[in-house]
């Protein structure tokens, strides 16, 4: 089943010089099409400017679309009525851990969501507790936020998506504003998601070694789709990559010289042991 | 420096106190500091002192942590008890000098408003050290619950507040790192009178605001993300119900109030002017 489908997706919004008028529109999506099936996990890459968290406001409703549509669960967006069901089915997790906790203790800010989805007492504890023991934050439960570390706090956030029981979880750079350690943290839980829990995982970064276990890899530029496919088939195609200020994993760089140089190494190579392989075929 | 305030910030810990219904510290806290300010003899104070150290005691807080609260109010204070000590006329003069002098009056009336404002202090920040924000929010927003009835956004106002107060911490770090920050870029922030330390405040509150409104646009996505549409239809996580120990707390508060009084009235006990 299709879970997130946008088809000819227009975002703008109006320019105004310092006086308050408007002197035009800027288009920060144009004429997007995306197809996301259930279980799948897509990665949208894109340097900053590009579109990709525009795109991802609107997988929640936060905003609709100028032009097209853009369904989620088969639900059109821009219906008022279906809001909740929008943002029930797709949970957001944003960049700043700091600013989307909204409970003083981790276990209260885990239940916000379903609280506020009417939820009775009984189960808001259950989804907590299994929101909680799915990110691996189950001993914090009764610590204050502001002395995680940042990557704790995105996997309190991503909890308390969970808690909401969505069908797919869009993250919108959570890891831009971590640390390597805290990065890894992220990264882990969210697959670790995708392996117990099936859910459907859309990631927006501009990190492309987190795309590289994707399902496919969408490439945004100057609000346009730009690139599609899988991993192997995208970072096949590394000069493309590179006119659109995207750094190419170190690995699949240093195949592509080695290649250039007129090595048989295959095209797309993603991971080190792929390249360690490749070379000792070579011999 | 600034970090030390600890007015509005939770304790975590596991004691009586802290396992109260919120709606009790509120209405007990209240009634303590009524009780404080209708004082007016040593022996009221004697038992609210005793009061006091005993609710310490059993809220599992160090005292230090609580004290520490109080540098915040060091100014105000001392600003209070020289108004006091010097404008109040009556009874014998202590001591003169110059055109100002301290009466008997002056002197009793300073002292205990010290005291009431270090004990109003040390109350209320004891509510707070013992309950999360979220459920003091609770305990607020049920107590307020009749006053929906006239059209006042109950709800809402409690949300603001418990989200002021979680941001409490974070903005206070924020300034912190602000300040490093632009006295690494040479800002003065210590020397000068008043007036230039004031302007030399500029640089930190503009920045500061501006990093307070991204974040609270921020978080009003992440709200908004989360499915949050208001008051209407929510449950609670942790619904508010009395138990027995909430009873107790009544009971026990309102004894302390009735022996303050009591011992207020009838004891004839005094130390000099006290």
């Amino acid at each position: 089943m299709e879970m997130i489908r946008a088809r000819e997706l227009v975002y703008e919004y109006e320019q105004r010089d310092d006086e308050g008028n408007v002197v035009g529109m800027n288009r920060a999506l144009d004429e997007v099409g995306l197809d996301v099936r259930q279980g799948q996990f897509v990665a949208i890459l894109g340097h900053n400017g590009s579109g990709k968290s525009t795109l991802a406001k609107h997988m929640n409703a936060i905003l609709v679309p100028s032009g097209g549509t853009m369904w989620v669960n088969g639900r059109d967006t821009r219906d008022s009525g279906e809001l909740v069901n929008v943002r029930r089915s797709a949970g957001m997790v944003f960049q700043n851990p700091d600013n989307q906790i909204i409970g003083t203790v981790v276990e209260e800010d885990v239940g916000f969501g379903p609280e506020n989805l009417g939820v009775p007492t009984g189960e808001i504890w259950r989804r907590v507790e299994d929101g909680l023991r799915a990110v691996g934050m189950i001993e914090y439960r009764a610590h204050s936020p502001n002395k995680l570390s940042g990557g704790q706090k995105q996997r309190v956030a991503i909890a308390g998506v969970l808690a909401m029981e969505p069908e797919c979880i869009v993250l919108d750079e959570p890891t831009a504003m971590l640390d390597p350690v805290g990065r890894k943290e992220v990264l882990r839980t969210v697959q670790e998601l995708r392996k117990r829990k099936n859910v459907t995982v859309i990631l927006i970064t501009h990190y492309m070694e987190e795309a590289i276990d994707a399902d496919a890899i969408y490439v945004m530029e100057g609000g346009r789709v730009v690139m599609q496919g899988t991993p192997r088939e995208i970072f096949g195609r590394v000069d493309e990559l590179k006119r659109y200020r995207l750094d190419v994993p170190q690995v699949t760089m240093l195949a592509e010289e080695l290649r250039r140089r007129g090595l048989d190494v295959p095209c797309g190579i993603l991971r080190r042991e792929e390249l360690v392989e490749a070379i000792c075929r070579l011999s | 420096m600034i970090r030390e305030i600890t007015i509005g910030q939770y304790y975590p810990a596991d004691s009586f106190i802290h396992r109260l219904d919120p709606r009790v510290k509120i209405v007990c806290t209240l009634l303590f500091l009524i009780s404080l300010f209708v004082q007016n003899s040593l022996p009221g104070y004697v038992v609210a002192t005793l009061f006091l150290a005993f609710v310490i005691r059993a809220s599992k807080v160090p005292f230090k942590f609580i004290v520490r609260g109080l540098k915040a109010i060091i100014l105000l204070l001392m600003f209070t008890v020289v108004m006091n000590l010097f404008l109040t006329k009556g009874g014998a003069v202590l001591v003169r000098v110059w055109i100002f002098q301290i009466t008997e009056a002056g002197l009793r009336i300073s002292v205990f408003m010290a005291v009431r404002l270090i004990y109003l202090i040390i109350g209320s920040s004891l509510m707070t050290l013992t309950t999360t924000p979220n459920a003091l929010t609770d305990g607020i927003e049920s107590l307020l619950r009749p006053l929906d009835k006239l059209h006042v956004p109950v709800h809402e106002v409690a949300m603001i507040m418990s989200i002021a107060l979680r941001f409490i911490p974070i903005l206070l770090e924020e300034t912190d790192k602000i300040m490093k920050a632009q006295i690494a870029r040479g800002a003065d922030l210590e020397s000068g009178n008043i007036l230039q330390r004031a302007k030399a405040m500029v640089p930190i509150l503009v920045p500061l605001f501006v990093s307070a409104f991204r974040r609270a646009n921020d978080l009003a996505l992440a709200m908004e993300a989360r499915c949050y549409f208001g008051g209407e239809g929510r449950t609670k996580m942790k619904p508010l119900a009395y138990g027995r120990r909430d009873y107790m707390a009544y009971f026990a508060v309102m004894s302390y109030v009735a022996v303050a009084f009591a011992a207020g009235r009838f004891l004839p006990f005094h130390v000099w002017i006290f």
